[in-house]
């Protein structure tokens, strides 16, 4: 195995930093901290992608960064703080299960994306290899971000971190989608908080409380 | 089109019509509440369309027809519409057309404003149904037929509902609908086996697919439950009784003169057509199924109150007729005996056209009295001769038809059937040798309860006095009314007295299936089936005789009894002093057969004492299937569906788990 370049070495680094975001999130309680460790999330899929777009040439790659800087450092943050002092969110209620179970299961899960990426891993032939586990255990956590939170706007932070996980998987491993598909996507996202936000409201008029289990009374017996 | 047009002339004309079907249907929707528009217009056009489909599959019977394909442009990409126009398909579509029009013209007087679905919409769902009908005979893989079948399903369940706003009829309409539902499962499912793994749809890659017997088996009793379901074969028949009385009378009269024959069409083209032999046992089974069905169904059509529950049950056992003939061809297939089969066949085929033409008309000939009377229970009518003489005098060809009398058509059919299985010595089996000719004493059976059914049907409807005072006043079917039931009368007439054209009609159809046709004998006047020296018989003859010795007796009475004749009351024995409650009912007269079969019902009833003051007699007659088989079914459903809402918490944050799990259970299994 040659010895990995410097390049391939902080983008290593920076997907570490990502996978530690991700943890952060999962243990994180204030709303407020929950935006800045999304945006923080943003800022490294940033440099990710244009250390990608400048080691392996690819141009298209620029553009991808420039859209995520637009759109997951600035555009959506703002939405959702916005969002957060209109509907007067400050903390979100004590998880379903607790902070030191979900790191276990988190950790579990980390292993898992491991073990599940390294047939993937070893056919790989981009700069980047161990990169793809990382970027399945930030989708997997997002997704046990997602499940474990009691209030509608932490599961859509929990959507937007599990998309950067898709995005950097997509970036790390195959230099990023077409450049039509990524477009697609980023503008679903940004509709998608659009009508969340829009559901946010309709909710909290509802039942006084973006909490979740308030929905359960819906259901017909 | 045109390279297509001149390779299928006819395949592309009966898919023109079905297409006019289809456009009769849409300007329906024109002025959805304008009845002139609709009834006067629409439904004459429909049945001059009827014609043309009839018409159509007449010429595709023609002995120079060679069978047509097309390939529509319509369908999924790169899994297009077959179609198919070959005998069986036109013989099917003569019966659709020519019953089809008849009932068209029927309608055409029937359908009043005010009654339920907006006549618009009615007749939308009524030339759908009808196109969705055609469409089953003519499709050629298993992807357009089971689109034309479920769209089939679904026009008869909104006709059936058309009286939505009762309890009783949503209740019947869904029943119908999970029945349907059920039945088309297994036709799926039986398509499914019939590929081979080609994962062909056509027909003729089923046809050319090699299974293994075990599979083949498989496929045929899929077919079976399938179209059974929809044929309305005991145990499956339950939702028939259900769903036919709850419908507007031509439709019933379409649903059981036509839409049962979609399933018989569906089971001759799979077990015949599209298999190509298979044990004996098939057949047997059919066979069983056939005789017991046609006997429940005589024996509750015997006990029934309503007259369209009557007709419904009289239909299960015509249905049971057919596909125990169906069930005797293929005993003989399955030891070559290709001419017998083909003697089998004829049966059925004939059959299934008579009872197209006689429960059409008896349906219809209900619709008319009930819209004359308000009433459909029997108890209710009688003495309606007098004041419907048209309708009373169709009911009458058609009663006699259907119980099997000469020189009508429904004797020609039942002989053949008899005639047939007199012949089942011939089977080189032993065991089936005994067998099988128990079958003609049950069909005997079956006939003769069917013939005491009709006399009950007609006498309490039709004679005696009127039970309701309000009786007095019910008018005769409008003439648009009369064309419809006259032209089904005729077709029923007209079966009778030529019945070796429908042998030799129904040969091009045997011909195709099994590969032999029944001869109609050396003289053009007379059908002789087997053998000239066997049994004979001439319809054109019986005719002859009959109205030459009716004649002459009528010359003699005239003659010798010249001004002795008088009027008196009807039933009267000699009592003046009787009230029409002292007539004899329509319970009365099924009591005899409901003490002979009586462990065949459930019956609940309340004899008042004979001292009541104020007496009271109620008896409710129930299917014992429904007890037996479906509720505990449905309870077994139930507990199940009960276990399963467990999942439905109605917690978010467990049904984000469930796509969690699946989600990680679904990277194991890539792993």
């Amino acid at each position: 195995m040659p010895a990995p370049t410097f390049a391939t070495q902080v983008l290593q680094t920076l997907a570490g930093a990502l996978l530690l975001i991700s943890f952060a999130m999962l243990a994180e309680r204030r709303s407020r901290r929950l935006v800045t460790l999304l945006i923080w999330q943003g800022v490294v899929l940033v440099t990710s992608t244009l250390l990608v777009a400048v080691t392996a040439q690819q141009p298209h790659l620029f553009f991808s960064a420039a859209l995520t800087l637009a759109l997951k450092v600035g555009v959506l943050p703002w939405i959702l703080l916005r969002l957060m002092r209109r509907l007067g969110i400050e903390r979100d209620n004590e998880p379903l299960v607790n902070v030191p179970t979900l790191m276990l299961v988190g950790l579990g899960l980390v292993v898992f994306a491991f073990g599940l990426a390294q047939p993937i891993t070893a056919l790989a032939t981009t700069v980047i290899r161990q990169t793809l586990g990382i970027a399945l255990a930030v989708i997997l956590l997002a997704l046990l971000m997602i499940l474990a939170r009691r209030k509608a706007f932490t599961q859509v932070i929990g959507f937007l971190a599990l998309e950067n996980g898709l995005f950097f998987a997509a970036t790390t491993t195959t230099y990023g989608m077409p450049m039509v598909v990524e477009l697609g996507i980023a503008l679903d996202v940004l509709v998608g908080v659009f009508i969340f936000g829009v559901f946010f409201f309709h909710i909290r008029e509802q039942f006084d409380s973006l909490d979740l289990h308030h929905l359960e009374t819906l259901k017909e017996d | 089109m045109n390279e297509l047009a001149t390779a299928a002339p006819t395949a592309v004309v009966v898919l023109g019509l079905v297409g006019a079907w289809l456009l009769v249907g849409g300007l329906g929707l024109l002025r959805p509440n304008a009845v002139g528009w609709v009834a006067r217009v629409l439904f004459p056009l429909g049945a001059l369309i009827g014609l043309g489909v009839a018409a159509a599959g007449v010429a595709a019977l023609l002995p120079a027809f060679a069978p047509q394909r097309l390939v529509l442009p319509l369908g999924l990409p790169d899994l297009p519409f077959h179609v198919r126009l070959d005998a069986l398909s036109g013989f099917f579509l003569a019966l659709l057309g020519s019953a089809g029009a008849g009932i068209s013209i029927f309608s055409a007087g029937y359908f009043r404003a005010g009654e339920g679905t907006a006549p618009g919409l009615l007749c939308l769902q009524y030339h759908v149904f009808l196109a969705s009908m055609a469409m089953v005979m003519l499709a050629d893989d298993a992807y357009l037929f089971m689109v034309a079948w479920e769209t089939m399903a679904l026009s008869s369940y909104f006709l059936v509902t058309t009286q939505h706003r009762l309890p009783e009829i949503r209740r019947a309409g869904f029943l119908y609908l999970l029945m349907a539902h059920v039945g088309a499962l297994g036709i799926l499912l039986c398509f499914g086996v019939l590929h081979g793994g080609s994962w062909e749809m056509t027909f003729d890659a089923m046809r050319a697919s090699t299974l293994a017997p075990f599979w083949m088996s498989v496929a045929f009793l899929l077919a079976l439950f399938g179209f059974g379901t929809k044929a309305g074969l005991v145990p499956l028949h339950v939702w028939l009784p259900e769903a036919h009385p709850a419908a507007p009378s031509p439709v019933s009269a379409m649903m059981s003169g036509l839409m049962l024959k979609t399933a018989v069409y569906g089971l001759l083209r799979v077990s015949l057509d599209m298999l190509p032999g298979g044990p004996w046992w098939w057949g047997l089974l059919t066979l069983a199924l056939g005789l017991g069905t046609a006997l429940y169904g005589v024996i509750f059509a015997t006990v029934q109150t309503d007259m369209k529950r009557l007709l419904a049950y009289s239909s299960i056992e015509n249905i049971g007729l057919i596909v125990a003939g169906i069930g005797l061809a293929l005993v003989f297939r399955s030891f070559e005996l290709r001419v017998l089969a083909a003697l089998a066949l004829t049966a059925v085929l004939i059959h299934a056209f008579n009872h197209a033409l006689f429960k059409s008309l008896l349906f219809l000939a209900t619709g008319s009295v009930m819209h004359a009377t308000g009433e459909r229970s029997l108890g209710k009518l009688g003495g309606l001769i007098r004041r419907m003489p048209w309708v009373a005098a169709f009911a009458l060809i058609g009663s006699l038809a259907i119980a099997g009398l000469p020189p009508l058509n429904g004797f020609v059919s039942e002989w053949l059937l008899l005639q047939t299985f007199l012949q089942t010595p011939r089977i080189p089996h032993a065991f089936l040798n005994m067998i099988v000719p128990l079958g003609a004493a049950v069909i005997s059976l079956a006939a003769a309860l069917a013939g005491y059914v009709m006399v009950k049907f007609y006498g309490v409807i039709f004679l005696g006095k009127h039970r309701e005072s309000s009786l007095a006043a019910a008018r005769d079917a409008s003439w648009l009314e009369r064309i419809g039931l006259a032209w089904l009368a005729l077709g029923c007439v007209l079966v009778g007295a030529f019945p070796q054209v429908a042998l030799d009609v129904a040969g091009r159809v045997t011909q195709a299936l099994v590969g032999a046709t029944v001869q109609r004998g050396p003289s053009p006047w007379w059908m002789a089936p087997v053998a000239a020296n066997q049994a004979s018989y001439s319809g054109l003859w019986y005719w002859v005789g009959l109205l030459l010795a009716t004649g002459a007796t009528y010359l003699l009475v005239r003659a010798f009894y010249r001004g002795r004749t008088r009027r008196t009351a009807q039933w009267d024995c000699g009592y003046p002093w009787q009230t029409p409650r002292m007539q004899d009912s329509a319970e009365g007269f099924g009591q005899p057969i409901r003490h002979l079969f009586g462990p065949v019902f459930k019956i609940e009833r309340e004899v008042p004492l004979p001292t009541d003051a104020a007496p009271k007699y109620r008896i409710q007659i129930e299917d014992r299937f429904w007890a037996a088989c479906y509720q505990p079914l449905g309870r077994l459903l139930q507990r199940i569906t009960e276990r399963m809402a467990v999942l439905q918490g109605g917690r978010l944050a467990v049904y984000l788990l469930y796509s969690f799990l699946t989600l990680i259970f679904l990277l194991v299994c890539v792993l």
